[in-house]
């Protein structure tokens, strides 16, 4: 990766009077990184966005781009670029005079202009459509001349502000390719805000997920998934099956937890709250539903849970099954799709087996609600 | 058939709704092109462009259109600037003050112009005696005055349909250019001004009709320099000519067609844009009228406008009425001493039957009637005159049919006392009205 401009955010916080958006941000962007900052809607993502573009001054802390304090200095002055969530495109414009206007502003002839956007263009495949107005382009073309008019400002870091939202399912995968293409190619940080974990997985070199203004956990896609801090990152990013217990034991990086309706459960604590649990404390395992296998119902181990098939949802690749356990306990198995069928096998009661390594034990604590 | 009915009756409603909406115009129009010298329709006498040429040798209309002018075109630079500033600031306003601020800015438009013109009047008037400026200085200029007077009120109308626009604005537009490096000055011109063009034309052309028709608050401000409208309520006060027909003529004609011109342009923008859409050729038969044309009623019936108003245009430059207008001279004369001789036998007849009495006494429902005044010619100058002696005299006016009998003519103020009573046939105290002189006094 080419060394681009890293972007730091140190101890930053933002108020809006009485509310507060962003708690102690602490986070530091490499150079040609991605970048994503990951949380459900209301949790202040938005606003870091805004305070590194400059639109918004930080109440307390700092933002550094390229390790230079961008304290008092105007978004027209910051070597960053923001795609907006609506895009923003100016109505009036051609789409050629969208993409340069950040050289219109400083003055560079039609010629130029036209050169330049045509260059771009070419790069977003758009050649022919320059002469349009933007509103007479389809939502995902937008989308890319919204990318061209940012690249075309050079900027040492792209803002990109959940700008895949408003596409449809299918052009939003295919976006998601273009966008990390892109961003390789031009080897420039960008820093990405999104709500779906999807995409901030999928782009992604380092994540940073947010909960109510509070940064939870920074780390890769991988990090993030198998190895969650919080009991808020483990069920926000991507699914999980939750098991509320008290400790019961601690061996080493594994702890012995006792639920409250599924049995002793063994799992593996999660790498940042080794050594943090004691016996007794309340707890949380996290199993997600891919990780389970089906066992023998006669088997008994302290890597097996019970419970009896309620329903079954066909998905293509997998099947999910519904299953009830002791006390109402729901619990989602993902079993892939390899021909076989479990609806026979409805109401009847089946051990599920995990690996002890993909069940991850936290202190327990608060849960996302999506 | 009850449904026909219905139908009937609306058009039946529509007619009479065009009628009283537009009625009193057509009618004013065409008095601006009969010949006589108070405007009316009936009876039609003489097609003349005379009032045209009368309406442009008036030294006092011409400046007074003058005036509007540059008044208009004063009060839409400052109304539109103020109206913009006036709009930004609401949208940007902090929200609880908004509803406040939104009630002083709008509360111009609900006091009467009257006060405005007033309060205006001395509030400049203040500030000049603060400055210790004389009566001859810049701030109490009739020009200043009632641009700064008209534009109190008119930048409150503009500020509203700013507003309209505006509220459609998105502001992360102008984030967007300030994020591409734009500074607050380029964000605004290159982005935010060519988006509020259309309501910014508007809003000129609403501030210069409200600047142009304006009286109440003008009235106050105007000092050295009438406007149209103040040149016009001093001329009627002395009575009223066709010229101002002309004039308000050359006000209809104008403005059916800029408004013709405005839809004929935004059918064309239309047509252009839904023929970039569909790239379908058009079918080829019959007469295959000019693009500009072709599919846009506004614009053929502009173009017809425009071709009438230049023939019309060309026909008065070579058209004399004056052949008309002796003609009819002669056949009134004629008709007059018709009536003058009619009128003497049957005196004559009447003294041989009776003798005895030497008072005439004339029935009016007998009398021939030609008069088509409304007030019976109670205000001819010959009735204050000579009416006294016969109330009889004013109803027996023969080619009267003024609603106003001549008061406005100023020929009658001038002739009229000339006339001597004195005349033989004028013992029947019938003044002098029959007397030919003095239609031929009147006329010239």
């Amino acid at each position: 990766m080419s060394a681009g401009v890293g972007v730091d955010l140190q101890d930053l916080w933002i108020r809006f009077g009485d509310f507060v958006a962003v708690r102690d941000a602490n986070v530091n962007i490499n150079g040609g990184d991605f970048f994503s900052f990951l949380g459900p809607s209301g949790c202040g993502k938005t606003t870091i966005l805004r305070a590194v573009s400059g639109f918004l001054e930080p109440s307390e802390g700092n933002v550094l781009i390229g390790g230079k304090n961008m304290k008092g200095i105007g978004p027209n002055k910051r070597p960053t670029a923001l795609i907006f969530q609506n895009l923003a495109l100016f109505p009036l414009m051609k789409v050629w005079e969208n993409i340069a206007f950040s050289m219109e502003i400083q003055g560079a002839s039609a010629k130029e202009r036209r050169k330049r956007a045509d260059e771009l263009l070419d790069m977003i495949a758009l050649s022919d459509q320059g002469d349009k107005l933007p509103s007479e382009l389809s939502g995902g073309q937008r989308q890319r001349v919204a990318i061209a008019r940012a690249l075309c400002a050079e900027p040492d870091v792209l803002l990109l502000d959940e700008p895949l939202s408003a596409l449809d399912l299918k052009l939003r995968q295919h976006m998601r390719t273009e966008l990390r293409e892109i961003q390789q190619r031009v080897g420039i940080t960008f820093i990405y805000i999104t709500h779906d974990q999807g995409e901030a997985l999928t782009m992604s070199d380092n994540i940073a997920v947010m909960k109510a203004g509070v940064i939870d956990q920074i780390g890769t896609g991988k990090e993030v998934y198998n190895d969650p801090t919080t009991p808020f990152v483990a069920s926000f990013v991507g699914e999980n099956n939750v098991f509320r217990g008290k400790v019961s034991e601690i061996s080493g990086t594994e702890a012995l937890i006792a639920s409250n309706r599924s049995g002793m459960l063994r799992a593996r604590i999660s790498t940042a709250n080794q050594g943090k649990m004691r016996p007794g404390d309340d707890a949380m395992v996290f199993i997600r539903p891919e990780a389970f296998a089906l066992a023998p119902a006669s088997a008994d181990n302290d890597h097996l849970v019970k419970a009896r098939v309620t329903n079954e949802e066909f998905e293509g690749n997998a099947f999910n099954i519904f299953m009830e356990g002791d006390g109402g306990k729901e619990i989602k198995v993902a079993i892939p799709n390899l021909g076989q069928s479990f609806e026979s096998r409805l109401g009847q009661t089946i051990a599920l087996d995990y690996d002890i390594r993909n069940a991850v034990a936290m202190p327990a604590g608060e849960m996302a609600t999506e | 058939m009850r449904f026909s009915f219905l139908r009937l009756s609306i058009w039946f409603y529509m007619a009479l709704f065009f009628a009283y909406l537009l009625g009193p115009l057509v009618i004013m129009s065409v008095t601006a092109f009969n010949s006589p010298s108070f405007p009316r329709m009936t009876p039609w006498e003489c097609l003349t462009f005379e009032w045209f040429s009368a309406l442009f040798q008036d030294e006092r209309i011409l400046n007074g259109i003058k005036n509007s002018i540059i008044v208009g075109f004063g009060t839409v630079i400052l109304s539109v600037s103020m109206g913009l500033a006036g709009a930004l600031m609401l949208t940007q306003i902090w929200p609880k003050l908004r509803a406040t601020y939104y009630t002083i800015i709008i509360a111009p438009i609900l006091i009467p112009g009257v006060v405005l013109g007033i309060s205006t009047l001395v509030f400049w008037d203040r500030i000049n005696r603060l400055l210790g400026l004389g009566a001859d200085s810049f701030l109490s200029n009739g020009l200043f005055l009632t641009i700064i007077g008209q534009s109190t009120f008119i930048a409150s109308y503009c500020m509203l349909v700013l507003v309209a626009r505006l509220q459609r604005y998105d502001i992360g537009l102008t984030e967007a250019a300030l994020d591409l490096g734009a500074t607050h000055a380029q964000a605004f011109r290159k982005i935010l001004l060519p988006f509020m063009r259309p309501a910014i034309a508007s809003a000129a052309v609403l501030a210069f009709l409200a600047s142009f028709e304006n009286y109440n608050t003008t009235t106050f401000t105007f000092g050295a320099y009438p406007t149209l409208t103040i040149e016009l309520a001093q001329k009627v006060r002395y009575g009223i000519t066709p010229a101002i027909s002309a004039l308000a003529f050359i006000i209809v004609v104008l403005t059916v067609l800029a408004a013709l011109a405005n839809e004929a342009n935004i059918r064309r923008k239309e047509l252009a844009a839904a023929a970039n859409a569909t790239t379908v050729a058009t079918v080829s038969g019959g007469i295959r009228l000019p693009r500009f044309l072709s599919g846009n009623p506004a614009a053929i019936i502009l173009v017809l406008c425009a071709v009438a108003v230049i023939t019309v245009a060309g026909t008065a430059a070579t058209y004399s009425p004056a052949q008309c207008i002796s003609d009819i001279r002669e056949q009134k004369r004629i008709e007059t001493e018709k009536r003058i001789q009619e009128l003497r036998r049957e005196r004559e007849e009447r003294e041989q039957s009776k003798p005895e009495t030497t008072e005439p006494a004339i029935d009016p429902s007998t009398t021939p009637q030609s008069n088509n005044s409304g007030f019976g010619g109670v205000f001819a100058p010959d009735a204050l005159g000579i009416g006294d002696d016969g109330a009889t005299a004013p109803i027996e006016q023969p080619e009267e049919s003024s609603g106003f009998g001549g008061v406005f003519d100023p020929g009658n103020l001038t002739t009229a006392p000339e006339t001597p009573p004195a005349d033989t046939e004028n013992t029947s105290g019938f003044g002098s009205v029959f007397n030919p002189e003095t239609l031929g006094g009147t006329s010239d």
